[in-house]
This record gives C-alpha cells, sequence and structure tokens, in this order.
C-alpha cells in the first residue's frame, strides 16, 4: 500500500518537475534578452530539478540512491547560482542588455 | 570585512580554525562516503585522505561566523524559501508561456545591513535561487547586491523586490546571526539608510 502511495506521488513529482523545466525551455527560447533567459535558463531548474529528484527518491527508496540523490540536490543548489552570476555578470559588462526593457538600472550610475 | 569586530585572542582564533577545519574535513568525508554509495572502513579512510588533501592543497580564507544557529528560525527560512521557491517558480514558467507577453526588467542594487562575507554569500544564493531575480555584481566592499528582476510592474513592484531581498536577509540573520548583527537587522528603515 505504500509503495503504491509512494510510487504514486514519485510519478505526479517527476511529471511537475518535468513540466516546469519545459517551461523553463518555453522561456529560453521566447524571452527577449540575455538575462531574460537567464532566469528561465537557472531558475525552474532549481524547484524542477528538486522535483524531479525527489520524484526519482520516492521511486528507489534505496538508502544509498537516497544518498546520491541528496548530494544532487546539494551540488545543483550551491553552483546554479554562482554559474547564474557569472553569466549574467559577463552579458551585463559586454553591454548584451537591452536597456529599452530596463524600468531602472541602478548598476549603471555606479 | 571583519575590521569593526573586536580583535579575538589569538588561542581562542586558533581554536576556531581548527574547529572549523574539522568540521569541513568531516563534511568531506561524508560526501566522500555518499558518493560511493555506502559506508565502510575503506570509505572511511579514503574521504579522511581525500579530505585532508582537498583541505591541505585547497584552502579557502577563514569565514567569520559570530553567530549561533537558532533551529526554529532555520526551519522558517526553510520553509519561507520553499514557498517562495514555488510561488516564484509558477510566476516564471506562466510569464514564460503567456502568449505575446514581452516581461519588463530592472535592474536594482539592494545595500544589506549586515556586511559579513557569509551573510553576503548566503543572501545572494538564496536571492540567485528563487526564481525571477538573477545576482548581476556583488559590491563586496559596500555590501550591495545588484540584481536583475524580471517582470516589474511599477514603482511599487520596483519597492517589493527590495523589500524581499531584505527579508530573506533578515530571516537568515534571525537563523544564524549574532545578537550585534541581529539588532542591525531589526533597526528601522530610515536609520539604516543613514548608518549605511
Amino acid at each position: 500500500m505504500v509503495t503504491v502511495v509512494a510510487d504514486w506521488l514519485g510519478a505526479l513529482f517527476l511529471v511537475a518537475g518535468a513540466l516546469l523545466a519545459l517551461a523553463a525551455g518555453i522561456g529560453v527560447l521566447r524571452f527577449p534578452d540575455v538575462l531574460d533567459r537567464m532566469h528561465a535558463a537557472t531558475k525552474p531548474q532549481s524547484l524542477g530539478v528538486l522535483l524531479v529528484l525527489t520524484g526519482v527518491a520516492l521511486r528507489l527508496r534505496s538508502p544509498s540512491d537516497l544518498g546520491m540523490v541528496a548530494l544532487v540536490a546539494i551540488f545543483q543548489l550551491a553552483t546554479a547560482p554562482v554559474a547564474a552570476q557569472m553569466i549574467g555578470r559577463a552579458a551585463y559588462r559586454s553591454g548584451r542588455v537591452d536597456r529599452d526593457l530596463l524600468v531602472v538600472d541602478e548598476l549603471a550610475d555606479r | 570585512m571583519t575590521g569593526e569586530e573586536p580583535p579575538v585572542g589569538r588561542v581562542r582564533s586558533r581554536v576556531g580554525r581548527w574547529r572549523d577545519q574539522a568540521a569541513a574535513l568531516g563534511w568531506l568525508v561524508l560526501i566522500w562516503n555518499l558518493l560511493w554509495g555506502d559506508f565502510s572502513w575503506g570509505n572511511l579512510l579514503g574521504g579522511l585522505l581525500a579530505g585532508m588533501a582537498v583541505l591541505v592543497f585547497f584552502p579557502l580564507p577563514p569565514v567569520t561566523f559570530a553567530g549561533r544557529v537558532r533551529p526554529r528560525a532555520l526551519l522558517a527560512l526553510a520553509g519561507r524559501f520553499v514557498a517562495e521557491l514555488v510561488v516564484a517558480s509558477v510566476h516564471v514558467a506562466a510569464v514564460a508561456v503567456r502568449p505575446g507577453f514581452v516581461p519588463r526588467s530592472a535592474v536594482i542594487g539592494v545595500p544589506l545591513r549586515v556586511r559579513t562575507d557569509l551573510n553576503l554569500a548566503l543572501t545572494a544564493e538564496l536571492v540567485s535561487l528563487v526564481p525571477g531575480t538573477l545576482i548581476l555584481e556583488v559590491d563586496r566592499e559596500a555590501a550591495i547586491l545588484y540584481l536583475h528582476v524580471l517582470d516589474v510592474r511599477g514603482p511599487q513592484g520596483l519597492a517589493d523586490n527590495r523589500q524581499r531581498v531584505l527579508d530573506i536577509e533578515r530571516r537568515i540573520v534571525r537563523a544564524i546571526g549574532s545578537a550585534d548583527e541581529l539588532r542591525r537587522v531589526h533597526s528601522d528603515p530610515v536609520e539604516k539608510e543613514n548608518t549605511s
């Protein structure tokens, strides 16, 4: 009984995570400039990956797999912001910003 | 960055350094064992060796941690983070799939109230993980985070986003900050403008 519930919950989490990944893919295609695209490329990942990992954990259920899943989650959460910041900073500094889309730019005054 | 803090006794700081190193080694051993998939004496030994090698060959600058961990506030921080993560993920996903919608964005600078490296890094990390906000630049000296915000509407939207970053900072300080840092975070906004 418990395994059935866990299987179904796992499937639900997997589909939800996959849907977020799909939305992220659409966002990368549709957003107008690099910085907007970075939001889609890096962020739905944080929740999407967590959902997929939870789903996987609910399906696998063995201790060594759970350890690996936890590691993947930790490294994903720790590294995604660093990568996003490096790309965002590089994009901003090299002027690949569409200023017409910005409401304010407080970094420009600095 | 630590200039404003009183100098700590040499003996105590050395003890603290050893304690930090031991904690780091503990984490590395744990990660090593998780990577191998099971805990055994061989993995424990290998983890110790690999961990010590990492600590010796890739030393990190010491992190000043003056506060203490408050479990309940830490739980609140985690809970609010997950809630924000869900709300913001749905928001960004909705913006992405809405037909014919071009989002307006903004680059804003948010001065933090607690200027330690640890607070700066943790706040940047959490802000960055929440969709819709992207860290562009970190001014370490002035403790200002410059972030790119997706889909901002009017001055109210800007103010909300500023407040969101400061709220995250306050929750972090509540969870792991020192008493002095807590006071600074809870002081009223006008005063904080003047001091920063």
